[in-house]
């Protein structure tokens, strides 16, 4: 037996490479500038409540003007030849890997996510992202949709604070690619990193008015979305202001797409490779605290190895390491706000509340930000409240099946269909399971795999359209 | 894969009886093997390379680097070894680092057989009797030889002094599916590990060759096997091949035998070997013992490196944490 333990030595990040300053103002026409109103806000560090910066509020009047820069930088944007448009994005893309250390930081602050994440999945996928449509740029009519497919005009972009700037990614690199300008709001609570992304804008010399952040709470994004000179609505948020949007946009010439909630199903049949399985099941609901649409926030498993599984889950649940984000050895971070935190909580406590059997990590929790355990909770039925409403936290409810038909029976029971996992080494069951699944991303012994030239969407109350691939592009082109 | 099990540790001496029923013929082994769960390698892979993200500084390095040294089986076991080498290797296993006598010694000092009594004695004369002596055996590398000359070059290595032996199991009988060929080889050199005149037997290290097993699956099953005949450790490669230890296969077959004291309640070590060169890659090892198997086996008594020039490296970055400044190959010694 050791007589010492290995404890790992705090290992901080430094946020030294990444300068905030005090205030920011709205990125209109190629330029910062304070809100009409003169209102402001701040945003905090999730994992200490420290405050970051102040930041402008963006009234109707500061919509009206980035929608215009929008409308004046479009008809010379979209006049570009493809590989002109090409070189913009690339150098964009370039500039983002090379100050991804620098965001990678400002996410973890902003976000409250580990820097372990941000470093190794947010900004390389954010590159990733504009690489892959920079590529599209020139080749839109080899993309099958249509001969000539010409660009919609000015795309309204709403976004949430799970991925700050990977949704940004997801929204305006195709976007650009095919020809469009944008105006982008970035969530309330996460608006720094899409701040600097503006100055990534100015440093690849992207002409003004092409990109427009303008940054604000839910008035603005309707504001936004409401504006009668937009042409594009691009949203990724919760379903209750999905469906708001969608009663807005109703009507109008404005096309729409949605990328809503979801209430994934992680599958695991008996034959499944159990050690992998329990890392994709951690990585589908504690990866980002669970704040991730497409969570694998139910765990279908079969029953006659349920025993065996959830101990292995439990085992490896104690060996998560929760804490400071800013710690390279940090495996679950801060939830992103206050309300956020209180909404999982009232969430779990209605699964105990209605008979679950709710189960927890042991782990310390700091003192000061906004905190959840890892927590999973077993003996869940369809019924209750924790296995239909998504938690967007770090919440597995357990369910079991019988037989393949039950599982997808169980799995499809939900008013979602984003993502699903199927855990077999037995490959005719995973095409066949496939097949079967309402969902529009099935991942098979894997979970919470992101790639650019993977299209992304969801089934039923989870939206519509995609993104990703070379179907994102079609979300950005009018192809009659 | 029941419980995490607290039973306390001790090598294992016999097919642990939990799971004597599946090795009762070689028909019940061979559906007891195949029925073990597949391995996904995407996600294992995925798994070690997270692990190998971990950034361990400070108190922590030291702690690791300490840890790793202790951990080392110091080898040579090339066809120019010679007394003189191997008695050059046993002062340096003794006394890693002669500017720092609190540097702790390696665990054992790994060679073939006919140097097992020359580096006995060496370590016994040169401060090292804390030091076992390991000695490969059954025609190591490549195990191709019959099974009487292997248990007569095991039962030599165990006369001239060996305290432990790695063997290497016959990968073509593997290969071909005789399950049952492969689990008597190892219980026939686990019983000449004994000592004809009493005394602690000498402790069993089993080589897969996982290079040559070449999936998973078949490392996982090569685990398994193992552990059910016996083995006191499980050894990842002979360094003599293409793959030796990675940190995947690693990873693997610390999951195995933390299942198998799970369902046993019998501990059995870990030793990669081949590749480890530097102190980074131990300290990314310890990570995964420290986060798959747990701490439990985070002694030189449940974890090895096979390795030599891994050994220089640590000490080097031994005497950077120490004295804050980088010091060089000169001034580690060369042995």
């Amino acid at each position: 037996m050791p007589d010492q333990i290995f404890e790992y030595a705090p290992a901080p990040e430094s946020r030294a490479i990444v300068d905030i300053a005090p205030s920011y103002g709205l990125f209109i026409d190629g330029e910062f500038r304070e809100a009409a109103g003169g209102k402001v806000f701040k945003t905090v560090s999730p994992a200490t409540e420290e405050v970051l910066s102040e930041v402008a509020q963006a009234d109707g009047e500061d919509v009206e003007a980035a929608v215009r820069a929008a409308r004046a930088a479009f008809p010379g944007w979209s006049g570009l030849p493809g590989t002109e448009r090409a070189k913009y994005i690339f150098r964009i893309a370039r500039i983002l890997q090379e100050r991804a250390r620098e965001l990678a930081v400002l996410e973890t602050l902003d976000n409250g996510k580990p820097i372990r994440e941000t470093r190794d999945a947010d900004l390389p996928l954010v590159a990733a992202h504009f690489f892959y449509y920079a590529g599209w740029a020139d080749k839109l009519e080899h993309a099958g949709l249509g001969p000539d497919p010409r660009p919609l005009g000015v795309a309204g972009q709403v976004i949430p604070w799970n991925f700050p700037l990977l949704m940004l990614a997801w929204k305006i690199a195709p976007a650009l690619a095919t020809g469009n300008t944008v105006v982008l709001k970035p969530a309330e609570t996460t608006p720094l990193s899409a701040l600097f992304f503006a100055d990534v804008c100015r440093q690849a010399g992207l002409p003004r008015g092409v990109v427009n952040i303008i940054t604000g709470d839910g008035a603005t994004g309707a504001a936004l979305v409401a504006h009668p000179d937009i042409d594009k609505v691009a949203f990724t948020g919760s379903t209750a202001v999905g469906k708001a949007i969608a009663r807005t946009v109703a009507g109008t010439r404005k096309k729409l797409t949605l990328e809503l909630g979801g209430k994934g199903a992680n599958i695991v049949f008996d034959d499944a490779p159990v050690d992998q399985a329990v890392e994709g099941i951690v990585n589908g609901i504690y990866f980002n605290q669970g704040q991730v649409c497409c969570a694998g926030s139910r765990l279908l498993v079969q029953e006659s190895v349920q025993d065996e599984l959830l101990d292995a889950l439990k085992r490896r649940l104690r060996t998560l390491r929760v804490g400071d984000p800013m710690d390279k050895n940090t495996d679950v971070g801060a939830i992103n706000s206050a309300e956020q935190l209180a909404r999982i909580e009232e969430l779990a406590d209605s699964g105990e509340a209605e008979g679950a059997e709710r189960w927890s990590a042991p782990c310390e929790l700091p003192g000061n930000g906004y905190w959840f355990a890892p927590t999973l909770f077993t003996g869940v039925s369809q019924a209750h409240r924790i296995a239909r409403e998504e938690i967007f936290g770090p919440v597995l409810s357990v369910l079991t099946f019988r037989t393949p038909d039950e599982a997808v029976a169980k799995a499809n029971n939900t008013p979602y269909g984003l993502s699903a996992g199927i855990w077999t080494e037995k490959g005719s069951r995973i095409l066949s399971m496939a097949n079967k699944l309402r969902a529009g991303v099935v991942w098979a012994n894997t979970f919470n795999k992101f790639d650019p030239t993977s299209p992304f969407g969801g089934y039923k109350e989870s939206g519509f359209g995609r993104e990703g691939g070379r179907h994102g592009l079609e979300a950005y082109l009018d192809v009659r | 894969m029941s419980s995490a099990s607290t039973a306390t540790a001790s090598p294992a001496s016999a097919p642990a009886s939990a799971l004597a029923d599946v090795t009762a013929s070689d028909a019940a082994l061979r559906r007891y093997l195949h029925g073990l769960p597949g391995v996904d390698a995407v996600g294992l892979e995925a798994r070690a390379a997270t692990l190998g993200t971990r950034s361990i500084k400070t108190t922590a390095k030291a702690y690791a680097i300490d840890l790793a040294i202790s951990m080392i089986d110091l080898t040579t076991l090339e066809g120019a070894d010679t007394p003189g080498k191997v008695r050059s290797l046993c002062a340096k296993g003794a006394n890693p680092d002669p500017s720092d006598r609190t540097t702790p010694q390696v665990a054992a000092i790994c060679v073939y057989s006919d140097m097992a009594a020359t580096a006995k004695k060496a370590l016994s004369a040169g401060g090292g009797s804390g030091i076992n002596v390991a000695s490969v055996a059954t025609a190591f590398p490549s195990g191709r030889a019959a099974l009487s000359v292997k248990l007569a070059d095991t039962r030599e290595a165990v006369a001239a002094g060996a305290d432990e032996i790695d063997m290497v199991i016959d990968r073509g009988a593997f290969l071909a599916g005789d399950y049952g060929k492969v689990f008597e080889e190892i219980q026939a050199v686990k019983d000449a590990c004994r000592r004809p005149g009493g005394g602690e037997p000498a402790h069993l290290k089993v080589i897969f060759e996982n290079g040559e097993l070449s999936t998973y699956d078949n490392i996982r099953r090569a685990s398994w096997l193992a552990m059910l005949a016996g083995a006191d450790f499980i050894k990842t490669s002979t360094g003599k091949v293409a793959v030796n230890a990675t940190l995947p296969n690693t990873l693997l077959m610390l999951e195995a035998v933390r299942d198998f004291r799970a369902a046993t309640g019998t501990q059995i070590g870990v030793k990669p070997a081949g590749g480890i060169r530097t102190a980074k890659d131990a300290i990314r090892y310890l990570v995964v013992v420290n986060e798959t198997a747990g701490p439990d086996w985070l002694s030189p008594d449940w974890f090895r490196f096979g390795a030599s020039s891994l050994l220089n490296d640590l000490l080097m970055q031994r005497q950077k944490l120490k004295t804050g400044r980088y010091s060089g190959p000169d001034y580690v010694t060369v042995d």
